[in-house]
C-alpha cells in the first residue's frame, strides 16, 4: 500500500473552476471521504462537499470519482491504488461550489408527485410478500445519483419532459401500493414524461441501494401507461373489473 | 452593515428539519398556523435518517400481553428512575398511535405472517416491541414525515444555520440564520419557536452520529435563558464499527443483538453471562457498553480493542433479509461478510439522553414562546435511553412540541426583534471571515474531542473531570477567537466556527453535570462513586448560563402518583404479572 495518495479535485463555482491537486497520507480502509477530510482539515478549510452520515445511509454526498457517479463515504481509496483520484460534482446539476451542486430541481418535483391515498384507516393488514417491491423502492436514500447519470437529464438536459428515475421510483412506490387509490398515469405519461426513459439502466447501475430501478420500477410503469393510453379497450375492460 | 436581509414572519418557527422538528411542523400546519422549518442540510438527510433497529411501541401485535404500562414500566427502569415520569407515561401510551399514523401516512413497515406490523425484540424491552423496516427505520420515518410535510403549506428552508435566538421581553422572538450556499442572512420573527435539532455527540471523536449532531438549538435555547437538565448523561451504544480507522464509531445496530447476535471476549467467552445474567446481550446499553468496555480493560479485547459480535448461526438468508444495510455496511466498509465470520465491536457515542428542560405535556422550555422535542430535551430518558425509544420519543414529543407551539402562537402578538441586535450579530457572525490569523476550528474540534474523550467518557471520576472542566473553559476562551479561511460561499471552515462554540458550550455543561453527580447511575459511571447513591434522593442536575457563567442545582425527580409507583412494586414487569395472573 503506497503511504500517500494524489486527489485531484474540482474547486470553483457557477463562474467555472478546475482541479487542483492534493496530497493525502494512506490509512487502511480510508474512503474518498476521510480524504476529503483531511484536505479540509490540513490544506483548505473552505473545500465544499455534502455529507452527513459517512455511513451511507443519507445519500448527501454524491459526487463523481473518476468519472463514475458514487457516494464519497463508500468509496475506498485503495480501489484507486496507482491513479490519481478524480473527484468532481454532479455534471447534471448546476455547482454551487467545488463538489456542492444545487439539487432543488429534484425536491421540486418531489413536492408534485400526489401524495399517498390511502383506501382505509390504519392499521393495516398488508401481506410482506405484498409489500417487498415497495420496500425495495423505499430504501432509496435520495442521492440523485441516478438523476445524474440518467443521459436525459445527462446528456440532453430533458428536465423539463422527463423527472427522472428518482422521481419514477417514488411514483412506482406509491402506484404499487396495495391499499393506495391515487391515480398518477395521467402525470406519468404527460409531465413526468415515462415515455423519455430509454432503458438504457445506468441508472439501476450507478444506484448505490442496489434498487432494480428500470427494471422493477420504470418498465412496469411504463406498461402501466401503455395499457391505458394504448390499449383504451383493454384498459377500459380492466378500470370496469377493478 | 449594509446588506440585504431576507425578513420572514410565521406564527411557528421549527428549528431542525429531523424527526422531532418535521413532526411538530407538521402538527402545528394541519392546525393552520403559517409555519416554517429551518434545516442545517438538505431535507431527509438529518440525523434520523441514521436510526436502525426500530421505533419503539406496545402495539402488542406479536407479544399481545404488551401493553402501555409495561413500556412505561421498560422506560422508567432503564432510565434508573431519573426520567420525568410524566413523559414515560406519555410517550409509552401514545407512540402505538404515532406509528399507525405513520402506516396511514405511506411508512411501509415489515409484517408479521398475520400481516400486521412486525415488532422485534430489543435490549431490556420486556416484549417484542420495535416496529421496523429492515434495519432503515429512521429513513422510513424521516422519509414518510417529509412526503407528509410535503403536502401542507409550510416554508422548508434547506441548508440554513440558526445563530441566534432573540427575545422581546422574556418570550422568545425569533432567530437569525445564514444560508449555507451563500452566506446571506434571513431574520425569522416568530410567535413561537420549537426547538428540534438533535444531540452533540460529535463532541467526541468516536460517535455514531452524523456531522450534523452538535447541539446547535440546545446552545442557542441556553444562550438565551432556557435550562438544561442531565447533560452528564450521555449514552455510549455498545456496538459501533472498530475498524478501518475512518469508520470506528460507525452504529451496529442493537438489531444484531435483537435478532440473535451473540457477544464473546477474545478468549470466546460470551462475557454478558457475567454481567447480566437473565438478559445477557439485550441488558441495556449502559450495562452492555460497559460490559465490553471491562473485557478489554483487563486484557480479553479484539486486535481494534472490543468484542467478537457473531451472528453467523443464523445464517445468510436470515441475516440478508432482517439486517441487509448491516451486512452490506461490514462488507464495503471492512471487508468482513457477517454472514460467514464475526466481527469487532467497541462502544461508540451515540445519544445525549441530558438537554433542554421542558414540561412534558408541551414541551415547554422555561423561556415563553421557546419549545424542544427530541434529543435536544431532556427528560424521557433520564440517566440511559431504551433503543427504539428514540424514533417514539421524535414522533410523540415533536407533535405535542408542535401542539404546544401552536396554542401559545394562537393567544400571542407578533414580537418584535431589536434591529440592533441584528446587526451586532451579524458582525459576530462575519468575524471569523474578517480575521487575518485566528484558530483553527477544525483543530479545536479535535482538541475538544480530546479532552471529551480523556476526561468524561465511559469511565469517570472526580479530579479527572476537574481537570477537564479547566480544559474545556480554556478552549471555550479561544472559540471566541477562530478564523475562517475563503468566502461566505459554502464554507465548511466557517461554518465549523458555529458548530465548534455550540459544542464546547454544551460540552463544558456535560462536565458540570458529570461533577455534580457525585454517583454511579446509568450512563453516568464515577470510579470514585461506584453505586447509586439512593440515600441523598433521586435528583436532576439542571443548568442555567448567566452573566458569571454555568450554574448547576439539583432539583428532586418529580414523584410518580400511587397508581405508577405501583407497577414497580411488583417485582416483575405489569405485562408478565398479568399474564402470570391469568395463568
Amino acid at each position: 500500500m503506497p503511504d500517500e495518495i494524489t486527489l485531484s479535485v474540482y474547486r470553483g463555482d457557477k463562474s467555472g473552476g478546475q482541479e487542483v491537486e492534493f496530497k493525502v497520507p494512506m490509512q487502511t480502509g480510508m474512503v474518498v471521504l476521510d480524504a476529503l477530510h483531511f484536505i479540509q482539515a490540513h490544506d483548505a478549510p473552505d473545500l465544499a462537499v455534502r455529507w452527513n452520515c459517512k455511513a451511507a445511509h443519507c445519500g448527501s454526498c454524491s459526487a463523481e470519482i473518476n468519472g463514475s457517479p458514487k457516494l464519497l463515504c463508500k468509496t475506498r481509496v485503495d480501489d484507486y491504488v496507482g491513479e490519481v483520484i478524480h473527484v468532481r460534482p454532479m455534471h447534471s446539476f448546476p455547482v454551487i461550489k467545488d463538489l456542492v451542486t444545487d439539487v432543488s430541481w429534484n425536491y421540486e418535483k418531489l413536492r408534485q408527485v400526489p401524495a399517498f391515498q390511502p383506501a382505509i384507516k390504519a392499521p393495516f393488514t398488508l401481506q410482506q410478500r405484498d409489500v417487498d417491491r415497495i420496500q425495495e423502492f423505499r430504501n432509496c436514500i435520495e442521492c440523485f445519483l441516478c438523476q445524474n447519470i440518467c443521459h436525459v437529464l445527462r446528456d440532453h438536459d430533458a428536465k423539463d419532459r422527463y423527472w427522472g428515475p428518482r422521481l419514477m421510483i417514488r411514483i412506482a412506490e406509491l402506484e404499487m401500493h396495495p391499499l393506495d387509490t391515487g391515480d398518477r398515469l395521467e402525470l406519468l405519461k404527460g409531465a413526468a414524461g415515462v415515455g423519455m426513459c430509454n432503458i438504457t439502466k445506468c441508472c439501476t447501475v450507478v444506484c448505490p441501494q442496489g434498487i432494480d430501478i428500470t427494471d422493477n420500477g420504470i418498465i412496469p410503469l411504463k406498461e402501466r401507461v401503455a395499457d391505458v393510453y394504448w390499449d383504451p379497450l383493454g384498459g377500459l375492460v380492466r378500470k370496469l373489473h377493478k | 452593515m449594509s446588506e440585504d436581509i431576507a425578513y420572514h414572519e410565521y406564527d411557528v418557527l421549527v428549528i431542525g428539519a429531523g424527526g422531532a422538528g418535521l413532526r411538530a411542523a407538521i402538527e402545528a400546519a394541519e392546525g393552520g398556523l403559517k409555519t416554517a422549518v429551518l434545516g442545517k442540510s438538505l431535507l431527509g438527510k438529518a440525523h434520523t435518517v441514521m436510526a436502525e433497529g426500530g421505533v419503539a411501541a406496545a402495539l402488542g401485535n406479536v407479544d399481545p400481553q404488551d401493553g402501555w404500562e409495561t413500556h412505561f414500566y421498560d422506560t422508567m427502569r432503564s432510565g434508573h428512575f431519573v426520567s420525568d415520569y410524566r413523559m414515560a407515561e406519555i410517550h409509552a401510551k401514545e407512540s402505538p398511535d404515532r406509528v399507525l399514523e405513520l402506516e396511514y401516512w405511506g411508512a411501509v413497515f415489515d409484517r408479521t405472517p398475520e400481516g400486521k406490523i412486525m415488532q422485534r425484540p430489543f435490549g431490556a424491552h420486556t416484549f417484542r416491541r420495535l416496529a421496523h423496516v429492515g434495519d432503515r427505520t429512521g429513513k422510513e420515518l424521516i422519509r414518510t414525515l417529509e412526503q407528509k410535510l410535503m403536502t401542507l403549506d409550510v416554508d422548508v428552508f434547506q441548508e440554513i444555520t440558526a445563530t441566534k435566538l432573540f427575545k422581546d421581553q422574556d418570550r422568545v422572538a425569533g432567530c437569525i440564520a445564514y444560508y449555507r450556499d451563500d452566506g446571506r442572512f434571513a431574520v425569522f420573527t416568530a410567535k413561537a419557536v420549537v426547538i428540534a435539532t438533535g444531540g452533540w455527540g460529535k463532541a467526541y471523536k468516536v460517535t455514531s452520529n452524523s456531522w450534523e449532531s452538535t447541539g446547535d438549538g440546545a446552545a442557542l435555547a441556553f444562550r438565551a435563558g432556557a435550562e438544561l437538565a442531565d447533560m452528564e448523561m450521555v449514552q455510549f451504544h455498545p456496538t459501533g464499527m472498530t475498524w478501518p480507522p475512518g469508520a470506528r464509531g460507525i452504529l451496529v445496530t442493537e438489531g444484531v443483538r435483537g435478532e440473535g447476535g451473540l457477544l464473546f471476549n477474545s478468549e470466546g467467552e460470551r462475557f454478558m453471562e457475567k454481567y447480566d445474567p437473565a438478559r445477557k446481550e439485550l441488558s441495556s446499553r449502559d450495562v452492555v457498553a460497559r460490559g465490553i468496555y471491562k473485557e478489554v480493560k483487563a486484557g480479553r479485547g479484539t486486535p481494534h480493542g472490543g468484542a467478537w459480535l457473531d451472528i453467523t448461526h443464523k445464517g445468510a438468508a436470515f441475516i440478508k433479509r432482517k439486517l441487509p444495510g448491516m451486512y452490506e455496511q461490514l462488507l464495503s466498509l471492512a471487508d468482513v461478510d457477517i454472514t460467514k465470520s464475526h466481527f469487532e465491536v467497541a462502544p461508540t457515542i451515540h445519544y445525549t439522553m441530558g438537554g433542554l428542560r421542558v414540561e412534558a405535556q408541551t414541551g415547554a422550555t422555561s423561556v415563553p414562546g421557546l419549545f424542544a422535542a427530541g434529543e435536544c430535551a431532556a427528560g424521557l430518558h433520564g440517566a440511559n435511553r431504551l433503543g427504539g425509544n428514540s424514533l417514539s420519543d421524535i414522533l410523540v414529543f415533536g407533535r405535542r412540541a408542535g401542539a404546544g407551539a401552536m396554542e401559545y402562537a394562537k393567544n400571542a402578538k407578533m414580537p418584535k426583534i431589536d434591529g440592533a441586535e441584528v446587526q451586532a450579530e451579524m458582525q459576530r457572525v462575519l468575524a471569523p471571515l474578517a480575521r487575518t490569523e485566528g484558530e483553527n476550528p477544525y483543530r479545536l474540534h479535535e482538541e475538544l474531542q480530546e479532552i471529551m474523550a480523556n476526561h468524561v467518557g465511559i469511565e469517570r471520576n472526580g479530579p479527572s473531570l476537574e481537570a477537564g472542566l479547566q480544559k474545556m473553559q480554556e478552549l471555550r476562551e479561544r472559540t471566541e477567537h477562530m478564523q475562517a479561511k475563503g468566502s461566505r460561499q459554502f464554507n465548511p471552515g466557517w461554518h465549523g466556527v458555529f458548530d465548534v462554540q455550540n459544542m464546547t458550550l454544551l460540552s463544558e455543561a456535560i462536565l458540570r453535570g458529570a461533577i455534580a453527580r457525585k454517583e454511579s447511575r446509568g450512563a453516568q459511571w464515577r470510579t470514585d462513586f461506584p453505586d447509586e447513591m439512593e440515600d441523598q434522593g433521586r435528583v436532576n442536575y439542571v443548568q442555567r448560563l448567566t452573566d458569571h457563567g454555568i450554574e448547576v442545582r439539583p432539583e428532586p425527580v418529580p414523584q410518580m402518583p400511587e397508581e405508577l409507583a405501583a407497577l414497580f412494586k411488583r417485582g416483575v414487569a405489569p405485562g408478565l404479572a398479568n399474564s402470570a395472573r391469568k395463568e
